[in-house]
């Protein structure tokens, strides 16, 4: 019998047909929309008068725009208010499923479909949003499109995708202390680079990402996208049904039975073939930071920024124009470096696992008095947790503040901007120019070191502070 | 949505070698709170196109009268990030038809060819042959050609082939979109989606 990768085997049972030359016809079981990217589909839509084929296939949520505090008042701002009340308008319109603020279930589109149930094993997920990534942690091929596709979800449940490479990436050992998922991310990127998995689906496997909850293997998915690929994966198991079980709309009784068996089917075969594979040990990866403007620029946070040897001509031009925009120099330690802003929240590391390390961190210590701290639970679920588990107020106490759910300074589209020139330490995914407000500087990092500079005020070693 | 039809594209070129050009950089954020398509050229790299005050900063390419043309040459890496179409959009609206690079990323490069914007990937040397030519005449030429799938520096006559599925060149040489090809497959469709229930 012919040995399938995980990806083959879910990519292949989607395919309802492959054009000559040219993509397959592949069938999406899940479509998440938010109200950014989802307007101008319906739109579309409506121009050549056509509806939505499967509108229970489709799950909304506004949270890229959403203000982080008044949300039970109407929004101030004229422009994300229309692209709320759009996306009300057109869910009514088209008989989809919306989360909407304020409910009990709203929040970031790719933190309340695993909380809810809706992402499965084996299922094809997509939005219009890169970090749809993050669903592969349950062994789903879960992707971000573009606008035109999301018209063509609605139009006919199917896109045309041509199948990517397969990569695989193996983290074998056990983590350190101080150690995250997100570190190992942030590893994996800095040394495969930024667009060292364009062309592929990867597949991470191996003892180290074998023993993460799902929430840690969803930071590891999340950020797929950050070298490149279109998604990551992991192959479903006794952590993932666990995790699945009880959930709101997943199986029940004979079907959860039945539903598990076929899961347990969801692995590579053993001499299936990847068009590449990664190695690497968990015992070399230490907390990491990034001090450029894309997520490749990472180090240890121990570490030096790298010089310019052995780089020329745009390649060198390029990282020292990133270096002046970030006001680092090539070789100087990044360790010690002023921080002004914390930011904890985002589908990287919003969900309540990181705010429970963040609590654990600072319990009876106090932030320090140059940062500014946000907290932005990813969902009113993960919300309702921390307050019923106490965390509000030990975050509260050391001097944070906590907000409510939505993207928030992961893309500074509302409010909650760094101001140009300020350094911001966040557990979000992207350290573009710009990303958290105009002129901004990001520097990501995983929720533990991210609470041990809220309370040292500048970059340091989690593992240092106590 | 059905698009310009492209067949022969010949235009002078404006080049940015800079490298990783994420979709942020194309259009940041927070202009993507329109609810339709249009008007979004207006704040194609607005960050760097523009300073907080809203005045043209001088040292950037497009504020360079010098260079002007529908195709935009880019270095490596070039649409990596978030996978807003806008960016996209905004290329298209400033009045681009094409972008070439060493690289492109994956989600950029599929929302260009779905809105009629041709990716056209060229090999390191053939950009930096390009960029060398434009830099020492900004009024040298270069023909893509979709049918033959060529693009040349006519000032020299180098040229290099591209790669472009066959689906994928007959819909921009005709301006069709995958939506009219899907809607022709509803009943299989339909049927698929039946037994996946």
């Amino acid at each position: 019998m012919e040995k399938k990768t995980l990806f083959d085997k879910v990519w292949d049972a989607h395919v309802i047909k492959s054009v000559q030359d040219g993509p397959d016809v592949f069938f999406i079981d899940k479509h998440f929309i938010h109200e950014v990217t989802s307007p101008v589909a319906f739109l579309n839509l409506e121009k050549r008068g056509i509806g939505v084929m499967f509108p229970e296939r489709t799950v909304a949520t506004p949270d890229h725009n959403v203000p982080t505090i008044d949300q039970d008042k109407t929004i101030k701002d004229k422009l994300s208010r229309m692209q709320v009340e759009k996306l009300r308008e057109n869910c009514k319109n088209h008989g989809i499923d919306l989360h909407d603020l304020g409910s009990a279930h709203h929040g970031i589109v790719h933190v309340i479909g695993p909380e809810l149930g809706i992402t499965q094993p084996g299922m094809t997920i997509v939005c219009g949003d890169s970090h749809t990534s993050t669903h592969g942690a349950f062994g789903a091929i879960a992707f971000g499109i573009g606008t035109s596709e999301v018209e063509m979800v609605f139009a006919t449940q199917c896109i045309m995708q041509s199948k990517p490479k397969k990569m695989r990436i193996t983290v074998e050992g056990t983590l350190g202390k101080g150690v995250t998922s997100k570190d190992i991310i942030l590893y994996i990127i800095s040394k495969i680079s930024a667009a060292g998995a364009t062309g592929y689906f990867v597949e991470y496997a191996g003892s180290a990402i074998q023993s993460l909850s799902m929430e840690a293997r969803m930071t590891i998915c999340n950020m797929s996208i950050e070298m490149g690929a279109r998604g990551g994966l992991i192959a479903p198991d006794e952590t993932t049904f666990e995790y699945l079980k009880g959930k709101q709309y997943a199986p029940i009784g004979a079907d959860w039975e039945k539903a598990v068996s076929e899961w347990k089917e969801l692995k590579t075969d053993e001499g299936a073939t990847f068009d590449m594979e990664y190695n690497f040990e968990a015992e070399d990866i230490e907390p990491m930071i990034t001090y450029g403007t894309n997520p490749g620029m990472g180090i240890k946070v121990v570490g030096n920024i790298p010089t310019t040897d052995g780089m020329e001509g745009s390649n060198k031009k390029t990282y020292l124009k990133s270096l002046d925009y970030m006001g680092f120099a090539p070789g100087e330690a990044i360790k010690g470096k002023k921080v002004d802003y914390v930011f904890v929240g985002s589908c990287t590391n919003g969900r309540i696992e990181d705010i429970r390390a963040v609590a654990d961190f600072v319990k009876g210590k106090k932030k320090a008095d140059n940062i500014t701290a946000w907290i932005v639970p990813g969902s009113r679920e993960v919300e309702k947790l921390a307050h019923e588990e106490g965390l509000v107020k030990i975050l509260e106490e050391a001097g944070f503040e906590l907000r409510q759910p939505g993207c928030s300074a992961c893309l500074a589209m509302n409010d909650d901007k760094i101001p140009a020139g300020k350094y911001a330490v966040s557990t979000s995914n992207r350290n573009f120019e710009g990303r958290q407000g105009p002129g901004a500087r990001t520097m990501l990092a995983s929720p533990l070191t991210v609470a041990a500079v809220a309370v040292t005020g500048e970059i340091c070693d989690p593992r240092e502070v106590f | 949505m059905a698009y310009d039809k492209f067949n022969v594209l010949t235009s002078t070129v404006v080049p940015l070698p800079t490298e990783n050009v994420d979709t942020d950089q194309i259009i940041p954020a927070r202009f993507l709170k329109a609810t339709e398509r249009e008007g979004f050229g207006d704040n194609l790299f607005r960050d760097w196109r523009y300073d907080v005050e809203g005045n043209p900063k001088k040292d950037f390419v497009l504020n360079d009268p010098t260079y002007s043309g529908k195709i935009l040459i880019a270095g490596k890496n070039f649409g990596s990030g978030s996978s807003r179409e806008h960016a996209v959009w905004a290329i298209y609206d400033y009045g681009f038809r094409c972008v070439v690079s060493s690289f492109f990323a994956d989600i950029f490069k599929n929302n260009c060819l779905n809105i009629g914007v041709l990716p056209v990937t060229v090999s390191a040397e053939f950009a930096e042959v390009i960029f060398s030519a434009v830099e020492a005449d900004p009024s040298t030429e270069v023909e893509v050609d979709i049918d033959k799938q060529t693009i040349t520096l006519l000032s020299t006559g180098q040229s290099e082939s591209f790669d472009i599925n066959a689906y994928k060149k007959e819909n921009m040489k005709n301006g069709f979109d995958d939506i009219d090809y899907l809607l022709n497959l509803r009943e299989e469709i339909v049927e698929f989606e039946k037994a996946r229930r």
